[in-house]
């Protein structure tokens, strides 16, 4: 799906909005008319970023079906601080039903729907990660591997907030919760657990995986319309920084988000049909330490005196994600919207000045239309 | 039109004429052949429209059904024993949220040990969980039981369970008289939703309820379940009416009229006691048969009313609560509250152990003797020897205080008698 | 639908919920003043005028008038000014400083090119100003005061208006088609301009009342000499009359190799002049280093690209014929330039001078209340002089000489000038804090490496006068004003209306008031200021 590329790259593409371009190519959060699915008065935290994901998401995805959507939601978070009674923050057809059982729920939507011949209705699943990895991965599973017509959404804030920040599948290691305490022979959460679900899903060979963050919402907002063209089974991860449960600022949620990304932390990826069909670069490559320092939960790490063995360990990590996913761009500046390459190619159109010899066409426009690097 | 046909499949029949929209289910003996049927129907088109989705548990089952009945659709599932446990808190969360979902429970127990066969376990184990429940007593009941449960559960928009005795209805080949069509059509309409997800007119289902509203929902929960009570009856006979058959209902009186022994029971045992209480009958002893068919709610009035002119009732029940007694016992006992109770709570046919009219006769004759004390828990056909060379065994180890003494006791009343 | 009760909701009903009453800290809009604009003489708002640019079409037009407000020449600032505002700006943090310059000459140009003018207000205040000199200062003034509704007359002692941007400017720097049609536009205001019109005595100009103020700009043209034992047929010249002889049409004869004394951009202007006149060699002589010269980098990379040479660290001994006596200097501890001792010789058929310039201030002699000092007008912090009513203002007050100082110096004056007629001193509006690196989110900024304004083939450049520079075509001056991080001042990104978790930022497309902080629902979790791009949100304390 192209992405319109903004002329002139005052900020390109990384802005919500940018009165530059024509309104109906403008990001969705950029419009007044946005859905607000979830609207104000909701009672997340200060600085909530899984209310963030929740409104990037679900507004895209209304945009995408002119508003015949419907949400089933897992418990957690989203759902208490959503809708305690008297009082619901959701603008759409929405259910809770449990904790395990979102996929299924909507599973069943999709069906009914589709029994009674109401296809052009969509549905949506949501949950965090708790609900995604661990309590709700067999129905999770089960969704994929029928490839029901459900878009799954998992907001990842690595742990189960709602019940007082403990450990999930999804924890990273050496994070601290309220179960895996600095203490002891291995301080925070241990090395070698947890499971990455975007793998496994792209396992399933579903019609669409995608992750994104709370940082880059004409990404996130560009993978839900994409997920929207497509039927089956669909999923995309997105990476909600817990101001709470990590003991950060809550101004510093969009800041985390992007810097997950740029170390190479959290891979920004999509793929159809179990194949990575693009990557998001690293902008600026910046160490590990650049994202742990400003979360209390690695505060460990650092003090009395910083941990460097675990700190390493940390990077390896990221380094094979970077590795796997191929996450550093080679040529700099020339793999992202409105980044150099593009910029050029562009004036260079209009100058009538041909492009650069060493610039081969067929991958600039693939570049540009998938915002990454094709594999 | 009669025709010759397994329990199973003459229900999946009924349920396919009751045109749900989704089906999902998960397999576990002895639902699969009503599963099986219905997938049948559904990939040759004479079920349609409707999907069924073949999910990963019994938790899933009902989840999606969950999905599916908020979304406006019928939604139908069928689990017995471990899956409904396995389901266990979806089914509280389709009754908080008054889903009008249809299943049949082919009543198996529950383990451990792991067991496939028949006992009354597992509807007992989730008699609280919201849903109304009805016993069949035949595969012919239980056909048009589902027809009248989705009418039931739709009229009040409340999930229905429709229990039928594992391997005893659920592969039994019996003559049965499945519905035509057209008949199902006119008694039951189309599904009208009481609430659902509908883009054009948006709702948030499933809030959070906190103290300030909880036990008004809890209470508006169970007043609907005590509406079930007024509604089950004129269901019934308008069923009657349009089919012919008096199937449904809260109970059944068998040769009550003047019975001073009355034998209350669930499900297809009640068959057999019929045929004790026709021998006894023949014999001269005043006894009758009291079938429970809805057992949630419980129409206490109703129970009350038929047990009312019985010195002495019997239960016989295919579960009971370890630790503490008969389950349908304590709840006639509540019908009964008014009176002195003469109350004989018999545990029988466990794990598929069949209940004779032998075994029955037996234990009839143990009460009209005196043999067995009233209000207290009792083991039809029990090995009693097998307990004796396991209780020894035990004491060797640890002393039993005064409370197993007495179960002790028991053993050798009722065991004595018994063979 | 009749609703269940408490389990089912109406949906966005949690907007009876308040939850502004969270607040600790509140966002509140704050504009901080971009350093390209506290970097600017003239005080252009070169974070609006760019704004408004990057628009294109429409746009471009809206930037000039705002160029406007505070700079009448934007053509000729387009292409003669030093630009303070890129070297102050923050984008030079993150790839290049934005080619402000370029943008402005490109909208003088479109200016010029659309016949975009501007009027003086109908209504007249009658009041009268007399201004001296037509140089970038007394222009300015005149402009300014003019669109303020005064009547002005500049009485210039030379036969063209312009000053220095005519006499001091080569033309491949500034072609005089431009420099005529901005000081056109001046006149077509109705300002009243006597050429060969000099004021001898200020005292005298002021004395039958005509005038209700004054403005002095008389420049300085006047070449500093210095002392340099030379021989008769040494032949010697100012840089400031040889430049001034090359507009009057009389050009001066230099011969093959010449020399030129000065490290400043009259040196430099002077060397290229001297390479288009026709000399092989042109080599600046200069007593200290490269890195010290007063020449701006730009004029001393283009005059070395058309084959200026230069010799560092050298001073003059001694002038003679065909060939001049250098001595090599070092610097001393203190950077200072000291004589060795060492001597070398330079051919040359003609040496010019430019050292700098002085002015000739016989016009205020009369006048006992106007300080002198250091040869230059005392003037207050509103530009007047020691005699009510006269003011002063470019290069015979104190301050670094520049045309775009001179411009700066006319618009200050005529504000105070016009505070003065109106009895209502003038007072400068607030000044926000600057809006540093710090203060942005340089993350949103796209990579958008310059694009330089491609120049005038260098062989051209050795004998021609065509322009050097050559401008931007408007792709790439939308470019360049696309690459403007509007510091500390709203760009309309949507940021803050698209990060507030809580959908408390309101976005009202009205142009005076883009956004609002919707305070009943506003918890104070800071990301909207955090994520502002430019900085133009702060976080302040609630009031309990």
């Amino acid at each position: 799906m192209a992405e319109q590329q903004i002329k002139g790259y005052q900020t390109g593409t990384f802005v919500v909005g940018n009165r530059l371009l024509d309104p109906e190519q403008r990001s969705t959060q950029a419009r007044t008319e946005r859905s607000n699915t979830l609207t104000s008065g909701h009672r997340a935290c200060q600085g909530c970023g899984e209310a963030l994901g929740a409104r990037y998401t679900l507004d895209a995805a209304m945009r995408a079906t002119d508003g015949n959507l419907v949400a089933c939601n897992a418990t957690g978070c989203l759902e208490v601080f959503s809708t305690p009674y008297p009082e619901s923050s959701w603008q759409l057809p929405w259910v809770h039903s449990l904790f395990g059982n979102a996929p299924a729920v909507a599973a069943g939507v999709a069906a009914a729907l589709k029994a009674k011949g109401r296809e052009d209705i969509r549905v949506v699943g949501q949950a965090g990660d708790g609900g995604t990895v661990d309590i709700g991965f067999g129905c999770l599973s089960g969704m994929f591997e029928r490839n029901d017509d459900v878009l799954f959404v998992c907001y990842d804030n690595e742990g189960y907030m709602n019940t007082g920040v403990q450990r999930s599948g999804a924890t990273p290691p050496a994070a601290r919760t309220a179960n895996t305490k600095p203490v002891g022979p291995e301080p925070g959460n241990v090395f070698g657990q947890g499971k990455n679900v975007p793998m496994i899903a792209m396992a399933h060979e579903i019609p669409y995986v995608a992750t994104a963050t709370v940082a880059e919402p004409r990404d996130l907002e560009r993978k839900v319309e994409r997920a929207m063209e497509l039927r089956g089974a669909r999923y995309i991860h997105v990476f909600v920084p817990c101001p709470l449960g990590w003991g950060a600022a809550s101004k510093d949620t969009i800041r985390l988000a992007r810097l997950v990304k740029e170390t190479g932390v959290f891979p920004v990826f999509a793929a159809e049909d179990g194949e990575v069909t693009e990557v998001s670069k690293i902008r600026r490559h910046v160490p590990v330490t650049e994202y742990l320092k400003l979360q209390r939960r690695y505060a460990h790490l650092f003090k009395p005196e910083v941990n460097t063995e675990v700190i390493e360990r940390l990077q390896a990590g990221a380094d094979r994600n970077i590795r796997r996913f191929d996450l550093l761009a080679t040529d700099e500046g020339a793999d992202f919207p409105g980044e150099a390459t593009d910029q050029a190619g562009e004036l260079h159109d209009e100058s009538g000045t041909p492009p650069a010899p060493d610039a081969d066409s067929n991958t600039t426009m693939l570049l540009k239309e998938t915002h990454g690097n094709p594999r | 039109m009669l025709e010759q046909l397994e329990g199973s499949q003459a229900v999946a029949r009924t349920i396919g004429m009751c045109r749900p929209e989704v089906i999902a289910a998960y397999p576990i003996s002895p639902q699969t052949h009503i599963v099986e049927k219905l997938s049948d129907l559904v990939r040759t088109g004479e079920l349609d429209p409707c999907e069924y989705l073949m999910v990963e548990s019994e938790f899933g089952a009902m989840s999606a059904c969950i999905g599916a009945s908020a979304a406006g659709a019928r939604a139908y599932t069928a689990t017995a024993s471990q899956g409904l446990l396995f389901m266990a808190e979806a089914l509280y969360n389709a009754s908080g949220l008054g889903l009008p979902i249809v299943m049949t429970l082919a009543n198996r127990a529950i383990g451990a040990p792991i067991n496939i066969w028949n006992d009354h376990s597992d509807a007992m184990s989730q008699r609280d969980s919201g849903w109304i429940q009805l016993f069949a007593e035949t595969n012919q009941g239980a056909c048009d039981v589902h027809i009248q449960a989705f009418r039931l559960a739709e009229q009040l928009s409340l999930p229905v369970m429709v229990c039928m005795d594992g391997f005893i209805l659920t592969h039994a080949f019996e003559q049965i008289d499945v519905p035509d069509q057209e008949r199902v059509d006119s008694f039951l309409p189309a599904f009208e939703p009481q609430q659902m997800l509908d883009p054009a007119d948006p709702m948030t289902i499933g809030a959070m309820v906190g103290p300030e509203a909880f036990t008004e929902v809890k209470y508006l929960m169970h007043a609907k379940q005590l509406q079930a009570l007024d509604q089950i009856p004129p269901i019934a006979a308008e069923f009657k009416e349009a089919f012919g058959r008096d199937s449904g209902g809260l109970v059944r009186g068998y040769r009550t009229e003047d019975a001073e022994t009355i034998v209350v029971a669930l499900g297809s045992v009640l068959g057999t006691i019929e045929d004790v209480v026709d021998e006894l009958r023949e014999q001269g002893v005043k006894i009758g048969a009291l079938a429970i068919r809805c057992f949630r709610p419980w129409p206490i009035d109703e129970v009350r009313e038929a047990l009312k002119g019985a010195d002495r009732v019997v239960v016989i029940e295919k579960a009971f609560a370890v630790g503490a007694g008969g389950i349908v016992g304590q709840n006639v006992r509540l019908a009964l509250s008014f009176r002195q109770s003469n109350i004989f709570d018999v545990v029988a046919g466990l794990g598929g152990r069949p209940v004779t009219r032998r075994s029955l006769g037996a234990l009839f004759e143990d009460i009209f003797e005196g043999r067995i004390e009233p209000n207290r828990l009792h083991f039809l056909d029990l090995k009693t020897d097998v307990i004796e060379r396991e209780f020894s065994r035990l004491e060797k180890g640890q002393k039993p205080g005064p409370n197993a003494e007495n179960i002790l006791r028991d053993i050798g009343t009722v065991a004595s008698g018994s063979h | 639908m009749e609703k269940p009760f408490a389990i089912t909701l109406d949906v966005g009903s949690s907007l009876a919920n308040k939850t502004g009453s969270w607040r600790t800290e509140r966002a509140v809009y704050t504009d901080r003043l971009p350093p390209c604009n506290h970097g600017c003489p003239a005080g252009e708002n070169i974070q609006q005028w760019l704004y408004d640019a990057e628009e294109g079409g429409e746009g471009y037009e809206r930037a000039w008038r705002q160029i406007m407000l505070d700079n009448p020449f934007p053509a000729i600032m387009g292409r003669v000014c030093y630009h303070p505002c890129e070297t102050a700006c923050n984008r030079a943090e993150l790839d290049e400083a934005v080619g402000i310059n370029s943008v402005e000459r490109f909208l003088g140009d479109e200016g010029i090119g659309q016949g975009w003018t501007v009027e003086a207000p109908p209504g007249r205040t009658g009041k009268r100003v007399l201004i001296v000199g037509a140089g970038p200062s007394g222009l300015s003034a005149a402009y300014f005061l003019a669109r303020m509704g005064h009547e002005v007359t500049i009485r210039e002692a030379g036969p063209m208006a312009g000053g220095m941007m005519r006499f001091g400017i080569p033309k491949y720097r500034l072609p005089r088609d431009v420099l005529d049609a901005e000081v056109q536009r001046i006149l077509d205001l109705g300002v009243e301009l006597e050429l060969d019109s000099k004021v001898e005595d200020v005292v005298e100009a002021g004395r039958d009342g005509e005038f209700d103020a004054t403005f002095l700009a008389i420049g300085a043209q006047v070449g500093k000499r210095a002392y340099i034992p030379a021989g008769s047929a040494a032949h010697m010249l100012d840089a400031v009359s040889m430049l001034h002889d090359m507009e009057t049409g009389e050009k001066p004869l230099l011969g093959r190799r010449v020399a030129i004394y000065g490290g400043g951009n009259t040196a430099m202007d002077a060397a290229r002049t001297a390479r288009r006149l026709g000399a092989e060699e042109a080599v600046v002589v200069y007593r200290r280093t490269r890195e010290q010269m007063p020449a701006h980098e730009t004029e001393v990379e283009e005059a070395e690209e058309e084959g200026v040479m230069m010799r560092w660290l050298s001073t003059i001994k001694q002038a003679g014929d065909g060939r001049l006596v250098l001595e090599k200097m070092e610097l001393d501890e203190s950077g200072f330039p000291q004589p060795t001792g060492e001597f070398d010789e330079l051919e040359s058929d003609a040496l010019v001078l430019a050292l700098g310039q002085e002015c000739d201030l016989s016009l205020v002699e009369a006048a006992d209340d106007i300080e002198v000092e250091d040869g230059v007008v005392a003037v207050g912090p509103d530009m007047m002089t020691g005699r009510p009513g006269v003011f002063a203002g470019g290069d015979m007050v104190p301050a670094e000489r520049s045309v775009t100082i001179a411009i700066g110096h006319g618009k200050k004056a005529a504000r105070n000038i016009d505070g003065y007629l109106r009895g209502e001193p003038f007072v400068h509006p607030p000044v926000p804090e600057i809006a540093t690196f710090e203060t942005l989110n340089p993350w949103y900024y796209a990579d958008a490496p310059r694009t330089h304004r491609p120049k005038l083939d260098a062989v051209r450049r050795q004998d021609s006068f065509d322009e050097v520079v050559v401008g931007f075509d408007e792709s790439n001056a939308l470019f360049e004003a696309r690459r403007c991080m509007s510091c500390g001042n709203c760009f309309s990104c949507d940021n803050c209306f698209g990060v507030c978790p809580d959908n408390a930022v309101l976005k009202l497309d009205d142009p005076n008031e883009r956004y609002r902080i919707d305070l009943d629902f506003c918890k104070g979790c800071g990301i909207c200021v955090a994520e502002c791009p430019s900085g133009a949100i702060q976080m302040f304390p609630e009031q309990i």
